[in-house]
């Protein structure tokens, strides 16, 4: 059976796939392809902190009765994630490629370091207290979303 | 929930719990980095000014001089100030009182190795002594703060298994380095000897090659979106150099034993080396920017002074001073130098953008990272800083280039100065015009 780190480390690599593949089609100037790909990406990224902020993250916290710790600064950061979808999207719609390039770029590098910080952390501990059946009702939650 | 699931939450929290958030304020990396293009400065200057004679052989003290304004204003610059700003979010170490850390750091490494280089050029025994007490003052600060976490992390990853092997290395290379310091400030000791041949080396395949390789694990895949680098290599690779170094020091100096493992560290290298090339044509961002750049240039010159280092026997004899010196260009600024260059051009703009969108409260009016630091400067000085690189190596084969790469050298470092303080300029504009809208 899956784990939450299995599981929820598989959704990253799969956004940064996407990510590639909308920063690749910006490089190459291919402006239909951008925008879809840009969308793909976007909309999977935002599904994924879905999970996270409507299932993992209050399931975590009534487990370990901690609201304003790690959770907390991890919805911040996709707050600050979400100003970046904006730049790229502002560069999308104004056909400027230097203002989409520069929003990915440092979206990137805001990106990397969150789902560290969660792969390393925060899912590890997601783990220890969310085992067995409870992660079984987790994941059932987050695929719960997805219909 | 089960007891012992709450405790070891509890120690996971204490240990890495804290890490969440816990950046030090920005002007503590800062002054570090902004120093450097400065010793850069005068490392040129010294080049300049020696001329020729800075590039016969490496215990020439123009040459120590320079070799130290580098390995200790440039390399042990950087590599403290940028550890004292990933520590806390990479391993989840804390330094308490950052500011009084950096300050006693900074200060100290910046007048020790300005002293150093005044003592080897003028062979005044006072400067070794001073920059001795400077120097052990500045480390030790260091490695009370950081080395004292990292001995306290709970969950060792392969990054801060590196990362403190070098910061060890640190520590021996530093003993080993003021012993010698003191020897040559009048301080005599017959057993001081071995130690100039330990002492580079701990400092150079140590110190500097173990943390390149613990920030390579992490930074490689995270910039350019490449594949992880696999995990029994990053598991075994440090420890295993580690190892080596004990052995190499303990073997006996022309020794077969000491050539075998030799080789063996440069084999352990050379795989570094390539394994980073291969993860960087797999990578998944197509995107060439200048910080990829930088880091093949590194990779390629450890690659270059790897090779010529082990086929030094096959040459004549006669050019073994030129084989030392362009294997230690290879690896002080091509190697080391080349990586941290790069390294900068992603750490000092996301720092910026980070710390300016959480102190302004209107998302629109932050700059992204490249507005901050425009990509056609960054590239720019790529191009300086090569060509002041290769004229400095070709330099050691026909000596009248070293004029030219000292100019060359000194041009890159300004506009990478330059780079620097527009970005951090930025800031302050930013910031200003935030309140007034
Ligand atoms: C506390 C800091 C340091 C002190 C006091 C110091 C001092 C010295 C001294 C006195 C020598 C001359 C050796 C001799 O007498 O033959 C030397 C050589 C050298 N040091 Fe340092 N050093 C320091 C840090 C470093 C670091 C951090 C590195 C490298 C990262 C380094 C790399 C070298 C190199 C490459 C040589 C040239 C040796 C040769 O070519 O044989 N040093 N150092």
């Amino acid at each position: 059976m899956d784990t939450i780190s299995v599981f929820m480390t598989q959704a990253h690599h799969h956004c940064d796939t996407l990510f590639a593949e909308a920063e690749n089609a910006m490089v190459d100037g291919d402006w239909e392809a951008a925008t879809r790909q840009f969308a793909a990406f976007s909309r999977e990224t935002e599904h994924h902190f879905k999970a996270e902020e409507e299932v993992m993250f209050p399931a975590f916290e009534s487990a370990t009765g901690m609201t304003a710790g790690p959770t907390e600064v991890m919805r911040m950061e996709h707050q600050q994630m979400r100003g970046m979808f904006a730049g790229m999207a502002d560069g999308i719609r104004l056909r400027n490629r230097d203002a989409f390039l520069g929003a990915s770029e440092t979206l990137l590098m805001l990106m990397q370091q969150h789902n560290l910080k969660e792969q390393q952390m925060l899912y590890r501990m997601a783990d220890q207290v969310l085992a067995g059946e409870r992660c079984a009702k987790v994941l059932a939650a987050i695929r719960a979303l997805e219909e | 929930m089960r007891g012992t699931d709450l405790a070891g939450l509890a120690a996971v929290m204490q240990t890495t719990g804290l890490s969440f958030d816990q950046a030090p304020p920005i002007s503590v990396p800062f002054r570090f980095f902004l120093t450097v293009p400065l010793f850069i400065v005068a490392a040129s200057a010294l080049l300049l000014w020696a001329g020729p004679s800075a590039l016969l052989e490496r215990h020439n003290p123009a040459t120590l001089a320079i070799v130290h304004l580098f390995t200790l204003g440039v390399l042990s610059m950087t590599m403290c100030g940028a550890l004292m700003q990933l520590l806390p979010v990479v391993a989840g170490v804390s330094i308490g009182k950052p500011r009084l850390v950096a300050t006693l750091v900074h200060l100290n490494l910046s007048a020790g190795s300005l002293l150093l280089a005044g003592g080897f050029l003028w062979g005044w025994k006072p400067a070794f002594l001073a920059a001795s007490i400077c120097l052990a003052l500045g480390f030790g600060a260091f490695f009370v703060a950081a080395g004292a976490g990292l001995l306290r992390v709970a969950t060792r990853s392969a990054t801060t298994l590196a990362v403190s092997l070098a910061v060890l290395a640190l520590l021996v290379t530093v003993v080993f380095g003021i012993c010698l310091a003191l020897l040559r400030g009048g301080l005599a000791m017959d057993f001081y000897a071995p130690f100039a041949v330990l002492h580079p080396f701990w400092g150079l395949a140590g110190w500097v090659g173990l943390l390149l390789i613990g920030v390579a694990y992490q930074v490689v895949p995270m910039f350019q979106l490449t594949p992880n680098y696999p995990a029994t290599l990053t598991r075994w690779m440090a420890p295993i150099l580690f190892g080596l170094l004990i052995l190499w020091s303990l073997a006996e100096a022309g020794n077969d034993v000491r050539y075998a493992l030799e080789a063996g560290l440069a084999a352990v290298y050379a795989g570094f080396a390539l394994t980073t090339l291969y993860l960087h044509s797999l990578r998944r961002r197509r995107q060439v920017d200048t910080s990829l750049l930088f880091w093949r240039v590194s990779m390629l010159s450890l690659s270059g002074a790897l090779i010529l280092w082990e086929t030094a026997g096959l040459l004549p004899h006669g050019w073994r001073d030129r084989i030392e010196l362009s294997a230690g260009i290879l690896i002080i600024v091509g190697f080391a130098l080349s990586a941290i260059n790069g390294m900068l051009y992603k750490i000092v703009p996301f720092l910026i953008w980070f710390h300016l969108q959480s102190s302004l409260p209107g998302r629109h009016a932050v700059p992204n990272m490249k507005e901050i630091l425009p990509e056609v400067w960054a590239r720019r000085q790529f191009w300086l800083y090569l060509a002041s690189f290769l004229t400095l190596l070709a330099a050691v084969v026909w000596s009248p280039l070293v004029y030219p790469a000292a100019i060359l050298l000194a041009a890159s470092a300004l506009a990478l100065w330059h780079n620097l303080l527009r970005a951090c300029y930025r800031r302050r504009e930013a910031g200003h015009a935030a309140p007034g809208i």
